[in-house]
């Protein structure tokens, strides 16, 4: 008895097929290098730096304050300074920030030309480079009279201008991922356009809103250079206490201690380094972490 | 198949899934709760209805039949001014609602809204559980409710959802079934106690038993409310509706320009059985459309 069927047609092919042919293969080997480029800088980037400053990397390094030694100098200053900066940024621009793209999203004629201006405007903004925002504040500060301008708020301001459009991009993104079907359901209920929103529309928004502002947040903590212009880059010696106080960040810090000639502070450095890199991921991971749990499937 | 809880299944027979329109006396002419005279609906320059005239009856389900583009949707958004909330969106005409003129200056949309409820194409519950769905919209429109929790049972029974989700209340809505999620949408529309239910294609993302039990329960929900309703489905037009209009698409014969129109109008006994207007049965009987 045999098994085998009558054969209608060709027998299915076999050999090198699809992406094993030498053209997607290449493209494919392609397509690796590049992820191994850009691993491998980071990589790199992320041993140097913990190699140069695994020696410095203790709690001195949060404990003291800097001085002319290596061996005694310590962050403490920028770890608060940062700390503080950042803490005011936020609180200045996230509820800036929300209520604007709830504006731009929910209750402006889109079909207006200023909301038009607008929104290409906050678009735009949010491409300039950070060192204009710091000049901006400088420039605002000097207007307002203020004669000391390395202070917290100051900093605050300048890092707020630079992460407004991005915490309003961010929103306006978050909101216009609820589906209409549930502005619809509220509205059909009779409830209003600002029920609707602040009920529905907000709470279904809240984690993306939240891991986009700890981006912009986290992009606002390693900035140096608007701080710089406004004089930032100063030897501070004490824990700041106020808005008007002065301060120094994680990132100037660096910057100054990388300038100095003796090996110790490029150590330092590195040190500082491996801390602001630290908070950096651990913000990033939050983020992630807001997203992937909180965020609605709709 | 129902909860023993549902009132209407102790005193009365359950409508039946097949009930004939003729079961229930429908009178003569329709009560006119709403009325539809000359209206027009655009979306910027874009007529999309056009000189409408319709009168619904108060306590009666009324279908809005008709091919794709037929403006059969448009007009029952208009009927609670949910079109205001299209970019462009104009209604001329007059829609009346208890003779009051529903788009004139003084008339708050918000307060037509609650009036008028509206239970859309795909079952849309919000984000939250059960009990919250149904307690939304008594709570945003500040009804007076002495106890949330009856509001709530009673909101559910009425929509023959209770018994299937009485232990699970606090449970997010989106863990139920699609069928289930309809009905939930249903009953919140129930508890802000409208005069009016209008039903977008409630049916069209549903199994044909969940399409059952919604139709069963239409029938039961007339007995309160007025019910428009737009199908597609002609056989569920048959089976729920007092009273059908049936739409058409008509070309401009200079632009080109699609507009919906009106074409026929009376007891869904006669426009299946004695439509006067020859498109009417070339659409009925399957012809086009």
């Amino acid at each position: 008895m045999t098994t085998s069927t009558t054969r209608i047609s060709a027998p299915l092919a076999r050999g090198i097929h699809g992406d094993r042919k030498p053209g997607p293969l290449l493209f494919l080997i392609l397509l690796w290098l590049s992820l191994l480029i850009a691993f491998g800088v980071l990589a790199t980037l992320l041993v140097t730096i913990l190699v140069e400053g695994w020696g410095k990397l203790t709690p001195q390094l949060l404990t003291n304050y800097p001085s002319a030694s290596p061996d005694t100098a310590g962050a403490r200053p920028a770890v608060l300074g940062s700390a503080w900066v950042i803490v005011t940024t936020a609180v200045l621009t996230l509820p800036l920030g929300i209520a604007a793209a709830i504006h731009l999203e929910e209750f402006a004629d889109k079909k207006r030309w200023f909301n038009r201006l607008i929104e290409l405007n906050v678009q735009n903004l949010a491409a300039v480079p950070a060192i204009i925002y710091g000049l901006l504040a400088l420039g605002f500060l000097t207007l307002l009279q203020v004669q000391n301008k390395n202070i917290v708020i100051g900093g605050a301001v300048a890092l707020s201008l630079l992460i407004l459009p991005v915490i309003i991009i961010a929103t306006r993104e978050g909101l216009r991922a609820v589906p209409r079907e549930i502005r619809d359901a509220s509205l059909a209920l009779g409830a209003t356009q600002w029920q609707t929103v602040w009920r529905q529309v907000l709470p279904a928004s809240v984690p993306s809103i939240a891991t986009g502002s700890i981006l912009a947040l986290s992009r606002a903590l390693g900035e140096a250079a608007p701080l710089l212009v406004l004089g930032a880059l100063v030897y501070i010696t004490f824990d700041p206490n106020g808005l008007m106080s002065g301060y120094t960040t994680l990132p100037i810090q660096i910057f100054n201690w990388t300038g100095r000639p003796q090996e110790g502070f490029h150590e330092l450095a590195a040190a500082t380094s491996v801390l602001l890199l630290g908070v950096l991921l651990l913000m990033n991971a939050l983020a992630i972490f807001i997203r992937n749990k909180f965020q609605k499937r709709w | 198949m129902s909860s023993p809880r549902i009132d209407v299944s102790n005193d009365t027979p359950h409508p039946q899934f097949h009930a004939a329109p003729g079961d229930h006396p429908v009178a003569d002419t329709p009560s006119g709760l709403i009325r539809c005279e000359n209206v027009d609906v655009f979306y910027g320059d874009f007529r999309a209805v056009t000189d409408v005239n319709l009168s619904f009856g108060k306590n009666e389900i009324t279908a809005l039949i008709g091919p794709s583009g037929c403006g059969k949707s448009t007009l029952l958004r208009s009927l609670n001014r949910m079109n205001d909330l299209v970019d462009g969106a104009r209604v001329e005409g007059q829609v009346l609602f208890q003779d009051d003129d529903i788009y004139a200056k003084d008339i708050d949309p918000i307060e037509v809204r609650r009036r008028i409820g509206m239970v859309f194409q795909k079952p849309n519950p919000f984000p939250k559980s059960i009990y919250d769905n149904i307690a939304y919209g008594p709570r945003v429109t500040g009804m007076k409710v002495s106890n949330m929790d009856d509001l709530v049972e009673e909101s559910l029974t009425k929509a023959a959802l209770w018994g299937e989700v009485k232990d699970k209340l606090k449970q997010s809505a989106f863990g139920l079934s699609g069928g289930q999620q309809q009905r939930l949408c249903i009953a919140r529309t129930i508890a802000v106690r409208p005069d009016v239910i209008l039903m977008d294609e409630p049916c069209s993302a549903l199994d044909p038993i969940a399409t059952m039990r919604i139709e069963d329960l239409m029938h039961d929900l007339r007995r309160e409310y007025t019910i428009i309703i737009v199908t597609h489905n002609m056989q569920q037009a048959a089976r729920v509706a007092d009273r059908t209009a049936f739409f058409t698409a008509l070309a401009d014969d200079t632009t080109g320009d699609r507009t919906g129109v009106l074409v026929e109008y009376g007891r869904t006994s006669q426009i299946f059985e004695q439509p006067a207007d020859q498109r009417t049965e070339d659409y009925i009987s399957g012809r086009f459309g």
